[in-house]
């Protein structure tokens, strides 16, 4: 079949691209506030903002991965072994700073190494985050042997559990990762490099942009912003997990393609994925409050990723 | 008079172009009807209403008495018509019996029948007289024998109106030859031919009748060539006389400008080496597969060397990276535009800025916006570039305008080598009269030019200094003044063979 570049799209689906996912938002919201008891409380809107800030951080990074061209599975196994190495080293040297650095240079390494293995030696970004996505859920199982690490450093958990005007950290963290990738994707040749590999990798290339280097950071950036995340996650449940955030990847991954971001590479705007990281929070939120069983919920995700994946294509014909 | 295929007043509208307007003739069953036209003339737009890729916004396409149009590729082979594009639409990890009669296997007991399947390719083989066997790998096959593929898989359909996209553009003679007289035999056969293309010696040699539009619009529909010049042909194409396309003017030479020592690299025979001047204009002429493109793609660092250097203006570039290559000011302009050339899902202006960004946004950390906008709308008047708006996808251009976009990325900045390869393939008379304006123009300024080409009258007509390859070496070296079509096309045939 001819792939089918057709002119310019009309004026609504321009719309539609550039804010339609604001204007679901913005449904879903008013749709909640209406039908669903306790939803606009400020107690459940400070829960919502917090349930959505690991998947809006990591979400970030991913959004670069996909705008390059590539993603990266390994970022939910990154997150749990952040945690784990983090708590593991405050509880042996007693000092915050030497944890969080751990925790944060651990993971620059592993996107470094998934940076290096796609880019450099061409290995298919599925495989090689597929493979480190095993080994770094293993190596955290290894660290902490299995179990939970109980952090006892009492100041750390100020990164989970303060709040500054009224906001919680871990959201303030999140908006900022907003604020700086959003920064980075549209005024930065960064950005626009990473769009520019993303749409055709070749003409980039020979174009002068350095592929492999921007990939590498592109894929270090990932680790270190999950690293982040990971700790976050630590500080709020005082303890590293090693089981925690299996399956995240994916919902980020969703998060990303719900707002717009074309699996395929050359497309990613931050407003949108904004607006798919809020949705899915939003969405998994009014279902808790409605008491719908997790089993039901899981359903309801997947649809939720499917319908996504249906606008891309749709994205792509118009 | 008998028209197996009618365009009866199409018009298609995209947002603030009209890219066909009410344009309507009609092609004879068992004849080859020519569509010329320059670039963003609609010549696309109507094949891909043909083909059933775009709905027009008015008119119909008539097919005998009944009018109709196709919502599909599949509904438009259904009913005969086929459309072989430029680039063409096979699998090439699939054999050559598998994707003649892809989508349509014969089947027995709802298994695959692999006998029928390659009785069928092969007699579909023959149809087109080919000899490869239709087990071979389609990625196996010469860009030739693909396109012959093409054709039997559109005749194994039963199409009875083939429409042919500038089918020659990256053939080589003896190629063109095998595919003209399958044309004929199809013609001979009552098929009706739509054959579009740039290439007046085409017209004359293979086409019955030939129809012109410009900008949209339906000039002139000759109903048979005998009467008719190649000026007039070409003066209704760009509507003005074209007296001297290739703007050739002497220019004052000055030393040190490109030199290419011994490289050598995969393609290459034998280790090649050259110079260019700064103001000189060095053409690169040769078969397909003599070596041309990889040549120039390890000059540019597309490919790395595996021995040799490179200098522009006395310094050294760092082999296998365009970017060594662009930061000395050595640029290149790849043969296969859609591939190598554009980004097609960013805009026009964002394709422009690619490279020039890096030298204007060293200061800051930050891109600069308006610097970037204010460069794109030069580019854009600069270069002609014919687009809705600095904002519109490259993807959605015209080949042509999509080459000069191409060559504004380089212009934006300090160029001292541009490297062009095949820059006119595929673009009309009037976009390539602009381009040669530009080369000019640029190697007046003090760039040294080399350009690759497989036309042998572009190549005599710009170049100071022509280069003829052959079997992954330089065979043979001509100035302006000693090379005729004759000499250059005795370089540059193989050994043991007559032109």
């Amino acid at each position: 079949m001819p792939s089918t570049p057709s002119a310019l799209p009309p004026a609504w689906v321009r719309a539609w691209e550039s804010a339609g996912m604001l204007l679901v938002l913005a449904a879903l919201f008013l749709g909640c506030s209406l039908l669903v008891d306790n939803f606009l409380s400020v107690a459940n809107l400070r829960g919502l903002a917090l349930a959505v800030a690991t998947i809006g951080m990591v979400a970030c990074s991913m959004m670069f991965c996909l705008a390059a061209g590539d993603f990266d599975l390994s970022v939910g196994s990154t997150v749990a072994f952040a945690g784990v190495l983090g708590a593991t080293v405050m509880n042996a040297t007693g000092s915050v700073s030497a944890g969080v650095s751990a925790a944060l240079a651990s993971g620059a390494v592993i996107g470094l190494v998934n940076g290096v293995f796609v880019a450099r030696l061409g290995i298919n970004a599925l495989i090689t985050t597929l493979a480190s996505m095993q080994i770094v859920r293993g190596l955290g199982f290894i660290v902490s042997d299995g179990r939970a690490v109980g952090i006892r450093t009492d100041g750390f958990f100020a990164l989970g559990n303060t709040a500054w005007l009224g906001v919680p950290v871990p959201v303030w963290l999140t908006a900022a990762c907003f604020c700086v990738f959003g920064v980075l994707l549209n005024l930065t040749l960064f950005g626009r490099n990473a769009l520019a590999i993303g749409g055709n990798k070749e003409a980039a290339h020979l174009a002068g942009v350095p592929v492999v280097r921007i990939k590498v950071v592109i894929f270090t950036l990932q680790g270190v912003i999950a690293a982040l995340a990971g700790l976050v996650l630590a500080a709020r449940m005082t303890s590293g997990q090693p089981n925690t955030s299996q399956g995240l990847e994916l919902e980020v991954i969703s998060a990303c393609v719900l707002g717009g971001v074309s699996l395929s590479g050359g497309v990613a705007r931050i407003g949108a994925v904004i607006a798919g990281v809020l949705i899915m929070g939003l969405v998994q939120n009014a279902m808790n409050l409605l008491n719908i069983p997790p089993f039901y919920q899981y359903v309801a995700r997947g649809c939720i990723l499917l319908g996504a994946v249906m606008l891309d294509r749709l994205k792509r014909r118009v | 008079m008998t028209c197996a295929l009618g365009f009866d007043a199409l018009t298609m509208e995209f947002p603030g172009v009209r890219a066909l307007d009410a344009v309507s003739f009609g092609v004879r069953s068992g004849s080859v009807h020519a569509l010329m036209g320059e670039n963003g003339a609609g010549k696309s737009t109507l094949l891909k209403i043909l083909s059933g890729a775009y709905r027009p916004t008015a008119g119909t396409l008539r097919l005998g008495a009944a009018s109709r149009l196709f919502a599909s590729t599949a509904e438009a082979l259904a009913a005969g018509v086929a459309v072989i594009y430029q680039e063409l639409h096979l699998v090439p990890d699939m054999t050559v019996a598998e994707n003649l009669l892809l989508g349509r296997y014969p089947r027995r007991l709802g298994f695959l029948d692999r006998a029928a399947l390659r009785r069928e390719a092969q007699r579909l083989l023959q149809l087109v007289g080919e000899t490869i066997s239709p087990d071979t790998r389609l990625g196996r096959l010469s860009l030739a024998q693909r396109q012959m593929v093409e054709i039997a898989k559109a005749l194994g359909r039963g199409a009875r109106m083939v429409a042919f996209d500038e089918p020659t553009s990256s053939l080589s003679a003896k190629e063109t030859r095998r595919l003209f007289e399958i044309i004929r035999d199809l013609r001979d056969r009552g098929t009706a031919i739509l054959y579009v293309t740039h290439r007046m010696d085409e017209v004359y040699e293979l086409c019955d009748a030939a129809t012109v539009l410009r900008d949209g619009r339906h000039v002139v529909t000759h109903e048979t060539l005998a009467q008719v010049t190649r000026d007039a042909l070409v003066s209704s194409m760009v509507g003005r006389e074209l007296t001297n396309i290739y703007h050739y003017r002497p220019r004052p030479q000055a030393p040190g400008g490109l030199e290419v020592r011994d490289i050598v690299g995969p393609g290459l025979r034998a280790p090649v080496s050259f110079q260019v001047a700064r103001g000189e204009v060095v053409g690169f002429f040769g078969l397909v597969g003599a070596g041309r493109t990889e040549l120039m793609r390890l000059i540019c660092g597309a490919t790395a060397p595996t021995a040799g250097d490179v200098r522009v203006r006395g310094a050294t570039i760092r082999g296998g990276s365009p970017r060594a290559a662009i930061q000395e000011g050595l640029v290149f302009c790849p043969e296969d535009r859609k591939k190598e050339g554009i980004i097609g899902i960013r805009s026009v202006a964002e394709n422009i800025n690619l490279s020039a960004r890096r030298t204007h946004l060293r200061a800051s950390l930050f891109l600069n916006l308006s610097w970037e906008r204010a460069n794109a709308a030069n580019q854009i008047a600069r270069l002609g570039v014919r687009t809705a708006s600095a904002e519109t996808l490259i993807g959605l251009l015209s080949g042509g305008n999509q080459q000069k976009a191409i060559l504004a990325r380089w212009l934006s900045e300090d160029v001292r080598v541009l490297v062009l390869d095949e820059p006119t393939r595929g673009i009309d008379i009037g976009a390539k009269s602009e381009i040669y304006a530009l080369i000019h123009d640029l190697a007046a300024a003090g760039a040294s030019v080399v350009i690759v080409s497989s036309e042998l009258p572009e190549v005599l007509g710009i170049a100071d200094r022509i280069l003829v390859m052959r079997e992954g070496g330089v065979a043979a070296e001509f100035s302006r003044a000693e090379a005729t079509p004759e000499t250059v096309m005795r370089a540059a045939l193989p050994a043991g063979t007559s032109p």
